[in-house]
């Protein structure tokens, strides 16, 4: 009933918000001094606009006085701006024909000591919100489809637990795994602390629940190759046994792991027969090692916390009193040295674990990072800063903790999901607070070691995160767009791809054949900065356009 | 929280506590608690009226007791749901004194000094314990001075400090002279009384103080007691003056440019705590940075065993520290702390990679405590049915990092065991994972 070509009739509302407002502004003659501007018919004030009694209000008055845009002058929009424009849809005004103007946080709050200017402010502000609202246009939202399923990139213990806990929630799950057996490193480790339990036993729990699940399809042998797609809706090519078959899924988790760094030869002596990394420790401990060692070294830290790679792996200090303790267990003649510069025994359990080490007889000493300790024929050598002395401890055995590093296809992988990866590789999630799990683009998700080392208990926290987060979006029927996204004029357009780089979200693409930039309005999510980027204007953001800009800003200053 | 609090399938209920539970995994039911606020919350706008008009000032918990607030309150401006509540310990009205203010500024007519505490039977499927931490009380370490020396704070307070919603501004002031400033505007006050009845002595003789302690000795006022009563008067405005101004230069002439950190206190610990609470290392590390990024002239040391930065982009940080924020990571835990007579806490410590006994004078100390389980938590585990570990967090196991020890049951976050934000979120999601998992695949099977 309302439309954009008609003559605006514009109605405001000018909240009191109790004393918040009217307290230190004078909401009647801001509410007289509205009724002067141009296009608007109706004023009201309301005590408290976001009430029931509000609400109804602004539903009756666009019915009764056919408004065809609305002003809120209240509070400001992160708390009511959607339950307002949801009140002008039920009213049957399009929801983006409403304006919210910001008289409490950003005009009574700040000016409580004075009342006359924050009573001048605020007919400033809604002469200008109501200039803006003149300009507006309706605009629609985009209903989309879900495809109720998901596809794990990766199938080890993180993956694994991903596609087990969204098969349980009802969702069919496509687990792709590049080798040829599930389990990822898993598969290489000795045993698993606390209490020393075989992983092989946890390995066939997962392996089997994945492979007996019907809702859950493996395939191993298998690697991405292509992505299409966004949110709900994503074509993924996967390449196994010679064919490349399609999967339409929803959503898509990466639990693709990471790879224990092996140190060049040479460094400290690795040669992988006396100097071993703590991987190459546990298959020799499954082998069995005979004879037993007479005396085990292990140097934490080495290819990590340097300048080459300054992040810490985290998880090595957990593995090196692991593999300490067996070999204690295993050999009690054996002495066993740990050389650290930091014992990132971090939380509850791995405090203990380290409390138990040392009950154990593990030695532990400290090096510091400019003087490393040197591994020799039968001895390393060690600067041992607490005692003050140089130190040569017998070595029959050299373990190296070695960091774990991005897998070498980790840039291949974000190139298909377009998803970034951080300066170490790994790959880069949505917040590094607050969303660890998801990627700034929608619809993918990230647990474990692909997102930094992690060891099995956060692995398979992170995995049934994952699988939360995306049940969060496989659970709705429909996936709705706003209404307030970008778009592009493709008359002015001439793909200078500005705007195509600097959407954070990766919603715009270049359409080759037309020779210009197009909006995908599900990916994008109204920042602008593709707006504030383009040289010529092509690109706007809808709800936020030039024009309805300058409005306001031309009457910034008009009443001086 | 605001997503939270306004999410259509979340039913947020503020202020309440579980009292019972029965049944098992897919049919539980439990019962809950709604304490009185005595405020409407269906009413209550948020728009802090209330409070405004309040007389009766209470300790502000949140601010650590740096500040005051209401008796009737929000416990922090951004809370959810944002509406008010009346702490009837403190608040006059319910304490059987004349008032009710509150009530008669709310247009909303949101108060309720009638409310009562409501009862809700909840039937679930599934249920997830996220009760948290609290802080280790610093004063069970008498040799760290907490409690009795005035700068030596705990770092939640410190993060108070730095706030710059927080009770100074976020300008970080030594609590001695937090108290100095108060004792100066009491000080203020009664030089203000004594200048009123010396005011009033001055009209009538028509003659300042000054001149009349300074007049020859034959001009006489009258009668006697005037005259004593005038001079002592006069002593005593002076004396206050002297001692306000001495208090006011102090205070002046203070900086809390050196910081001290003192990490594991009360972890790490076998007097109290033997694990280490995951992350104080980098909360120390934070807030030297910060006070840095507010006072350029910030000199940071931070006493601990191991500096466990393990998180992403966490040790690339606290090398940042160290080198842009003038941090010194001395490894050695704090023996003792003293205090000379100005306030100025001195730290007694091995710096073990030098082998040497040590002491450093800094201006401000900050206590990194341990992370323990939040107070109920025996009490609430029990009501749950649920198995805690040695320390009293809910037990979980490493293969089933969110289970309890009963089915249906799941916990995330600190109640389980100290993790940072990071975790702490990512957990939160496998925890509703297993919820949904033992809800949907009932609501299947059935």
């Amino acid at each position: 009933m309302s439309n954009s070509e008609a003559k605006p009739r514009i109605g405001v509302f000018v909240c009191c918000c109790g004393s918040n407002i009217a307290g230190y502004v004078d909401v009647p003659a801001v509410a007289k001094y509205a009724r002067t501007l141009p296009n608007v018919v109706l004023v009201q004030e309301n005590l408290y606009t976001c009430s029931e009694g509000g609400i109804n209000e602004i539903k009756n008055a666009i019915v009764e006085q056919q408004l065809n845009r609305v002003v809120v002058a209240s509070c400001t929009p992160r708390t009511h701006e959607p339950l307002f424009r949801n009140s002008c849809k039920e009213a049957g005004l399009n929801p983006y024909l409403f304006e919210m103007v910001n008289i409490r946080d950003q005009c009574s709050w700040v000016h409580m000591k004075e009342r006359e200017k924050g009573t001048e402010k605020a007919k400033d502000l809604i002469r200008m919100g109501v200039a803006k609202a003149a300009m507006l246009t309706p605009l629609d939202s985009v209903e989309l489809g879900v495809t109720h399923s998901a596809l794990v990139i990766g199938g080890g213990i993180a993956g694994m637990s991903a596609a087990e806990s969204l098969a349980g929630m009802g969702y069919p799950v496509i687990l792709v795994e590049k080798q040829r057996r599930l389990g990822g490193l898993l598969n290489q480790l000795h045993k698993i602390y606390p209490g020393a339990r075989d992983p092989r036993a946890l390995l066939e729990e997962h392996v089997d629940r994945v492979t007996k699940d019907a809702r859950i399809t493996v395939i191993t042998d298998a690697e991405v190759q292509s992505v299409d797609g966004y949110i709900g809706n994503f074509n993924v090519g996967v390449s196994s046994d010679g064919r490349t078959r399609l999967y339409e899924v929803g959503a898509l988790v990466v639990a693709t792991g990471a790879t224990v760094r092996q140190p060049p030869d040479g460094v400290y002596e690795y040669d992988g027969r006396r100097v071993i990394t703590q991987i190459q420790l546990e298959r020799r401990l499954s082998e069995g090692i005979d004879p037993a060692p007479r005396n085990v070294v292990m140097v934490q830290c080495v290819g990590a916390r340097v300048r080459e790679r300054p992040y810490c792996s985290r998880i090595c200090c957990q593995i090196a009193i692991k593999n300490a303790l067996e070999i204690r267990r295993l050999f009690p003649d054996t002495h066993v040295s740990i050389l650290y510069r930091d014992l990132q025994m971090y939380g509850v359990a791995n405090e203990e674990m380290l409390r138990k080490a040392k009950e154990a007889g593990v030695r532990f000493m400290y090096y510091d990072v400019d003087r490393p300790p040197e591994v020799e024929n039968e001895h390393v050598k060690i600067s041992h800063q607490l005692l003050g002395k140089e130190l040569d401890l017998p070595a029959d055995l050299v373990i190296l903790s070695t960091p774990l590093v991005a897998n070498e296809d980790a840039p291949r992988l974000s190139g298909l999901l377009r998803v970034p990866l951080d300066a170490n590789n790994f790959f880069l999630e949505g917040h590094v607070k607050l969303k660890p799990l998801d990627f700034a683009s929608e619809g993918i998700y990230l647990c474990g070691s692909a997102r930094y080392p992690a060891n099995l208990a956060e692995s398979i926290a992170q995995g049934l995160g994952a699988a939360s987060r995306a049940a969060t979006l496989l659970s709705k029927e429909h996936l709705y767009t706003s209404g307030i996204t970008a778009s592009v004029n493709p008359e002015s357009c001439v793909g200078c791809l500005g705007c195509v780089q600097t959407c954070p979200f990766q919603a715009i693409s270049f359409d080759p054949e037309q020779g210009v930039c197009k909006v995908n309005p599900v990916l994008c999510k109204g920042c602008g900065t593709c707006a504030a980027t383009c040289p010529s204007q092509s690109i706007q953001l809808m709800g936020f356009t030039p024009k309805q800009l300058y409005a306001q800003i031309d009457q910034v200053l008009a009443d001086d | 929280m605001l997503d939270a609090g306004r999410h259509p399938n979340i039913h947020l209920l503020a202020y309440s506590q579980v009292e019972e539970l029965k049944g098992e995994v897919g049919n539980f039911t439990v019962r809950v608690r709604m304490k009185a606020r005595y405020v409407d919350e269906n009413k209550c706008t948020g728009c802090g009226t209330c409070a405004e008009k309040c007389p009766t000032p209470v300790l502000d918990a949140y601010n650590r007791n740096l500040a005051h607030r209401r008796a009737i309150y929000k416990y922090f401006a951004q809370g959810i749901p944002s509406v008010y509540t009346i702490d009837t310990e403190h608040c006059r009205q319910f304490q059987g004194k004349k008032c009710g203010v509150c009530a008669k500024v709310c247009q909303a007519e949101a108060v309720d000094f009638e409310q009562q505490d409501r009862i809700l039977d909840l039937n679930v499927g599934a249920v997830i314990a996220a009760t948290g931490y609290d802080l280790f009380d610093a004063s069970r370490i008498p040799e760290y001075g907490y409690g009795k020396f005035p700068n030596v704070m705990a770092a939640i307070e410190f993060e108070r400090l730095l706030s710059a919603g927080g009770p100074t501004a976020g300008h970080v002031v030594r609590p001695s002279d937090l108290q100095a400033e108060e004792a100066c505007r009491s000080l203020d006050k009664q030089i203000l009384k004594l200048s009123r009845s010396l005011d009033s002595l001055e009209k009538k003789y028509g003659m300042s103080s000054k001149d009349f302690l300074d007049r020859p000795a034959d001009v006489k006022p009258d009668p006697q007691d005037d005259l004593v009563r005038w001079s002592e008067l006069y002593k005593e405005h002076q004396d206050l003056v002297i001692a306000r101004d001495a208090l006011k230069e102090k205070v002046e002439h203070s900086h809390a440019d050196k910081l001290a950190f003192v990490q594991c206190v009360g972890s790490r610990d076998f007097r109290f705590n033997a694990y280490c609470s995951g992350w104080c290392c980098m909360h120390s590390i934070k807030e030297a940075i910060i006070a840095k990024e507010h006072n350029p002239e910030t000199q940071s040391y931070i006493f601990g065993m191991d500096i466990r930065a393990v998180g992403k982009g966490f040790e690339e940080y606290k090398i940042r520290g160290g080198k842009d924020s003038e941090i010194t990571y001395i490894r050695g835990r704090v023996a003792e702390i003293t205090e000379t007579e100005d306030h100025q806490p001195v730290i007694w410590y091995e710096d073990t990679r030098e082998r040497k006994v040590k002491h450093l004078p800094v201006d401000l100390v900050i206590l990194a405590t341990a992370c323990e389980p939040s107070k109920g938590t025996r009490e609430l585990a029990e009501i749950l049915g649920v198995e805690l570990d040695a320390y009293g967090f809910i037990k979980s196991d490493p293969s089933h990092p969110v289970d309890t020890s009963v089915p249906g049951i799941f916990t995330c976050g600190c109640a389980q065991s100290p993790i940072d934000i990071p975790e702490s979120v990512a957990q939160a999601s496998s925890a509703a994972a297993r919820a949904a998992e033992a809800v949907l695949s009932r609501k299947a099977a059935a």
